[in-house]
C-alpha cells in the first residue's frame, strides 16, 4: 500500500479547527500518544475519494509559532523537524474570517517554514453578519496560496477544500516570502552548513527555539547558542519586530481583500449577543451566582444521575464474575481471572458514567465559550492562593478523576502555577472516594434532617467533605506558593471568544475520546495493581495459607458452605502477605484508631483507594447473600466490636478519622504516574505523596484524639 | 504615562508602546499593535482582571499586565 499523505490542521484557538477535524474525519478518529511526550494525539482519516485517503493530525490551537506553554511546544517540535514521524506533507491553516488579520499571522509563519499550505477560511457567515465581505480569490492571489471557504460547523465547502488540498499536494508548492525581516546572510549560511539546507525562516526558528525542540542534542544547542552570540542575534527583539512587520504586511493585504460595509455606510456598531451575555456572566454578583448554579447542576449529574448506569455496570461485572466462577473449575487461574483481572477491569469501567457526565459539562462549557468567563471571574481569587484562573478547569475535573484533571493543566502557561495546580489537584474529592464516604457516613452519621428539615444530615456531611477537600487544596496551594520559586512571571493574556451554540457532535467526540483515554491509560495501571493486590492477598509466606484453612476447619467442625468459606477467606487474608503488612504497620496507625484490618485496607488502597470497600468486604468475610452489597458491608462493620473497650469498633471517632484520612491521603498510583509523566521528574510525585500522606495522618490523628 | 490599566469602563485609547519586553511579544501576537485602538469593556469582580476590545475581538488580561501597555489619545 502506498504511504498515505499526512496533513496537519493548525489554527488559532476557537477558529473552528476541531469542528473542521470532526467534519472531515467523522468517526474515523484515533487517539494515541506522540512519541516522547504524553500529549494526546488526535488523528483521523479523511476520504478524499475512493482509494484516496489522507491522514489528518489535529494540533493544539496556537496564536503564533513561538510557544508560550507546554502544549504549544508540540507544534514547533513537529512542524520544525522534518525527521519527526508526524511531520506532515502539508498543512491546512484554519482561519476565523471574522478576525482575519490575527488569524493570518500564524498562517504567514507556517507558510514561511516552507511547508505546502492551504488556507481554510471559516466563519465567513459571522464575518458577513458583522459587515465584512471577504474576496477570497483576491486573498489567494495576494498570499499565493490555495484558499477554500468552508463552514466547518455545517460541513459546507468540503469539496472546495478537497480541490485545494489535491492541487497543493500535487504541486508540493510552498510559497514562501523568505524572511519577514532580513538578517545577515552568513548567519543563515552557518546554520544551513551545520544543520542542513532548509528555508531561512526555519533556520531562524531553530536558532531561536532550540531549547524547546527535542530534535537537538545538548552539543547542537551549544553550537546554536554560539552562532547566536557570534552574530549578536537577539531572539526577543527579532520576534517582536517580526510580528509587527508581519502585521503591517497583513493589514495591507486585508485592506485590499476585505470590504468593511460598516465603514461605508457609517453604521453604528451592532450590539452582539456576546456583549449582552457578558453583561450577565461577568457581573460582579450575577456572574458568581450563575457559575454556582452551573456547579450545582454538574454535581447533581455526577453524583445522582450517574449512579444508575454505575449500578448497572457494577451488577453486570458481578454477574459476569459469578457466572465465570460457576462454569470454571476451582483453580488459581480462575481466582486470578475473576477476583484479580475482572474485578480490576470492573473497577475501571465503573467510573465511565461519571467521567462521561463530567466531560459532557466541561466540553459544553468550553464549546460555548463560557469557560473562559469562569477563568476570568475566578482569576483574582485563585491567584491569592498561588493558582491561576486557568486552574479552575483541572480543579473541577478532578471531582471525577485527578488523572484527566492533571493532564488538563497543560494549557497553564506559567510553570509555577501549573506545578502547584498539579500538586494540589488530588486533594479534591474524586469519584473513587465517593463509595468510601458513602459506607463510612452511613455507618457513623445518624440519618436525620437538620437545619429546619432542609438538609439531610448525612448529605450535609458528604457536602462538607467535598468542601474540605477544596479548601485544603487552596490552603496547600497557598503554602506552596510561599515555598516554590518562580523563574518566570505568570500571565493571563487570553482571548474571550464570542459565545457559540455548542456542537453536540463535537461534545460527543470529546466525551468519547476522553473516556477512551481514561479506560486505556488509567485502566492499564489499575488492572495491573489489582492483579498485584490479588496476589498479595491470596498468598502468604510458606504454607501459611494452607495452615490457615486447615486451622479453621479444625476449629469449626460444624460449619459448612458459605459460612465456612467466608471464615477461611478471613483467616487466609490475615495470614497473607497483605495481612502481614497490615500487622506490621499497626503500631503506626494505632494513634489514629485503626487496627490491622483497617491497615490492610490502607495498604491495598494505597494503589487505588476505590479498593477500600472491596477489601473491607473481604476482611469482614462476606459473601453469599448479596441483595445490597453496601448494606451487608455496613452491617458487618457495625457488628465489629473493639476488643479493648467492648464497644462498637466503628464509632464516631474512628469513622471521622477514616473519612478525613481518605479525604486527604494520596492513594492513587495512576495519579502519581500522571504527575510523573507531566512533570518529567520523580521529585514532584514524591512531594505529592509525602505532603498528602502527612496531611492525612496528622488530620486523622487530631480528629481521632479529639473525638475519642 | 497613561496605560490601559488607567482606563475606565467604556473609555478608549491608542497603543503607543510597551514597558515589558517579554509580555510585549504575546501582546503583539494577540493583535495589540502600536497605533491600534483599545476599549476597556469589563472588569472582573474586585477590578481584576480586565477585558479590552482590540482588533475586533475581546482580550482579557490582568491589571498588572494592562499596566505595561502605554496609550495616548492621538
Amino acid at each position: 500500500m502506498a504511504k498515505i499523505p499526512k496533513i496537519a490542521l493548525i489554527g488559532n484557538p476557537n477558529a473552528g479547527k476541531s469542528s473542521l477535524f470532526n467534519t472531515l474525519t467523522g468517526l474515523r478518529q484515533k487517539t494515541g500518544n506522540f512519541p516522547g511526550v504524553t500529549m494526546d494525539k488526535l488523528t483521523g482519516i479523511w476520504e478524499l475519494g475512493p482509494k484516496n485517503q489522507i491522514e489528518i493530525l489535529d494540533l493544539p490551537g496556537i496564536y503564533s509559532i513561538y510557544p508560550k506553554s507546554i502544549d504549544e511546544e508540540l507544534v514547533i517540535n513537529i512542524l520544525g523537524n522534518p525527521a519527526h514521524p508526524d511531520y506532515p506533507d502539508m498543512v491546512i491553516v484554519v482561519a476565523d474570517a471574522s478576525n482575519l488579520k490575527r488569524n493570518l499571522l500564524l498562517f504567514s509563519q507556517v507558510r514561511d517554514l516552507g511547508i505546502p499550505t492551504v488556507l481554510a477560511l471559516n466563519m465567513i457567515d459571522v464575518a458577513e453578519n458583522e459587515g465584512y465581505v471577504i474576496n477570497s480569490i483576491k486573498l489567494a492571489r495576494e498570499l499565493s496560496v490555495e484558499v477554500a471557504e468552508v463552514n466547518a460547523k455545517k460541513g459546507i465547502g468540503v469539496n472546495g477544500l478537497k480541490l485545494a488540498v489535491q492541487k497543493t499536494l500535487e504541486n508540493r508548492f510552498a510559497s514562501n516570502d523568505g524572511l519577514p525581516l532580513p538578517v545577515s546572510e552568513e548567519l543563515i549560511d552557518e546554520i544551513q552548513a551545520a544543520f542542513g539546507e532548509v528555508d531561512p525562516y526555519r533556520c531562524l526558528l531553530w536558532l531561536m527555539e532550540h531549547d524547546r525542540m527535542k530534535m537537538f542534542t545538548k552539543a547542537q544547542c551549544a553550537d546554536l547558542d554560539q552562532i547566536m552570540v557570534k552574530h549578536d542575534f537577539e531572539p526577543k527583539k527579532y520576534k517582536s519586530a517580526e510580528t509587527v512587520k508581519r502585521y503591517e504586511f497583513l493589514t495591507e493585504v486585508v485592506d485590499r481583500c476585505v470590504i468593511n460595509l460598516n465603514r461605508q455606510w457609517d453604521a453604528p456598531p451592532v450590539k452582539t449577543w456576546t456583549d449582552r451575555l457578558d453583561k450577565l456572566f461577568l457581573h460582579p454578583v450575577g456572574g458568581y451566582l450563575f457559575f454556582l448554579a452551573i456547579l450545582f447542576v454538574m454535581f447533581q449529574a455526577v453524583f445522582t444521575w450517574a449512579t444508575y448506569p454505575m449500578d448497572a455496570i457494577d451488577a453486570g461485572v458481578a454477574f459476569l464474575n459469578d457466572w465465570l466462577k460457576d462454569i470454571l473449575p476451582e483453580s488459581t487461574l480462575r481466582g486470578l481471572l475473576t477476583d484479580g483481572l475482572i474485578a480490576g477491569i470492573g473497577g475501571v469501567l465503573i467510573f465511565i458514567p461519571q467521567i462521561a457526565f463530567l466531560f459532557f459539562f466541561i466540553s459544553m462549557l468550553e464549546e460555548t465559550g463560557y469557560m473562559s468567563r469562569v477563568m476570568f471571574i475566578m482569576d483574582k481569587l485563585m491567584r491569592r492562593f498561588g493558582l491561576n484562573g486557568k486552574s479552575v478547569v483541572p480543579l473541577l475535573s478532578s471531582v471525577a478523576c485527578a488523572v484527566p484533571a492533571i493532564m488538563s493543566t497543560r494549557s497553564i502557561g506559567s510553570r509555577k502555577d501549573r506545578l502547584i495546580t498539579i500538586l494540589v489537584t488530588p486533594l479534591m474529592s474524586c469519584s473513587a472516594r465517593l463509595p468510601i464516604y458513602t459506607v463510612l457516613i452511613a455507618l457513623v452519621v445518624p440519618e436525620k434532617n437538620t437545619l429546619f428539615g432542609l438538609f439531610n444530615l448525612q448529605g450535609l456531611v458528604l457536602f462538607i467533605l467535598y468542601l474540605l477537600g477544596f479548601f485544603m487544596a487552596l490552603f496547600s496551594a497557598y503554602i506552596m506558593k510561599l515555598i516554590l520559586k518562580a523563574k518566570e512571571k505568570s500571565y493571563f493574556i487570553m482571548e474571550l471568544p464570542t459565545y457559540k451554540a455548542p456542537r453536540f457532535k463535537h461534545v460527543s467526540y470529546t466525551i468519547l475520546n476522553n473516556v477512551k483515554a481514561f479506560v486505556f491509560e488509567a485502566g492499564k495501571v489499575i488492572v495491573a495493581i489489582s492483579i498485584i493486590l490479588w496476589v498479595l492477598a491470596s498468598y502468604g509466606p510458606g504454607n501459611s495459607m494452607e495452615d490457615a484453612s486447615n486451622r479453621i476447619k479444625i476449629q469449626n467442625p460444624n460449619l459448612s458452605g458459605v459460612e465456612l468459606t467466608n471464615k477461611i477467606a478471613g483467616e487466609k487474608l490475615e495470614n497473607s502477605y497483605a495481612g502481614h503488612f497490615g500487622k506490621f504497620i499497626e503500631p503506626a496507625i494505632r494513634p489514629l484508631g485503626y487496627d490491622w484490618k483497617i491497615g490492610i485496607a490502607l495498604i491495598t488502597s494505597f494503589a487505588a483507594r476505590e479498593v477500600f470497600v472491596g477489601t473491607m468486604s473481604t476482611i469482614y468475610s462476606l459473601g453469599g447473600e448479596i441483595d445490597n452489597e453496601n448494606a451487608t458491608i455496613k452491617n458487618r462493620m457495625r457488628a465489629e466490636v473493639n476488643p479493648q473497650t467492648g464497644k462498637p469498633m466503628y464509632d464516631l471517632a474512628l469513622g471521622f478519622s477514616l473519612l478525613i484520612f481518605y479525604a486527604f491521603a494520596m492513594q492513587c498510583m495512576s495519579t502519581l504516574a500522571t504527575t510523573y509523566r507531566e512533570t518529567k521528574s520523580w521529585k514532584y510525585p514524591l512531594i505529592q505523596f509525602g505532603y498528602m500522606t502527612a496531611l492525612a495522618y496528622l488530620s486523622a490523628f487530631l480528629v481521632y484524639q479529639t473525638l475519642s | 504615562m497613561r496605560t490601559v490599566a488607567d482606563l475606565g469602563i467604556g473609555e478608549h485609547g491608542f497603543i503607543s508602546g510597551f514597558t515589558d519586553e517579554k509580555l510585549s511579544l504575546k501582546l503583539l501576537e494577540m493583535g495589540c499593535l502600536p497605533g491600534t485602538e483599545v476599549i476597556l469593556t469589563h472588569h472582573a469582580p474586585f477590578g481584576d482582571p480586565i477585558a479590552i476590545k482590540v482588533s475586533g475581538y475581546t482580550l482579557s488580561m490582568r491589571r498588572e499586565e494592562a499596566a505595561t501597555i502605554l496609550i495616548n489619545h492621538k
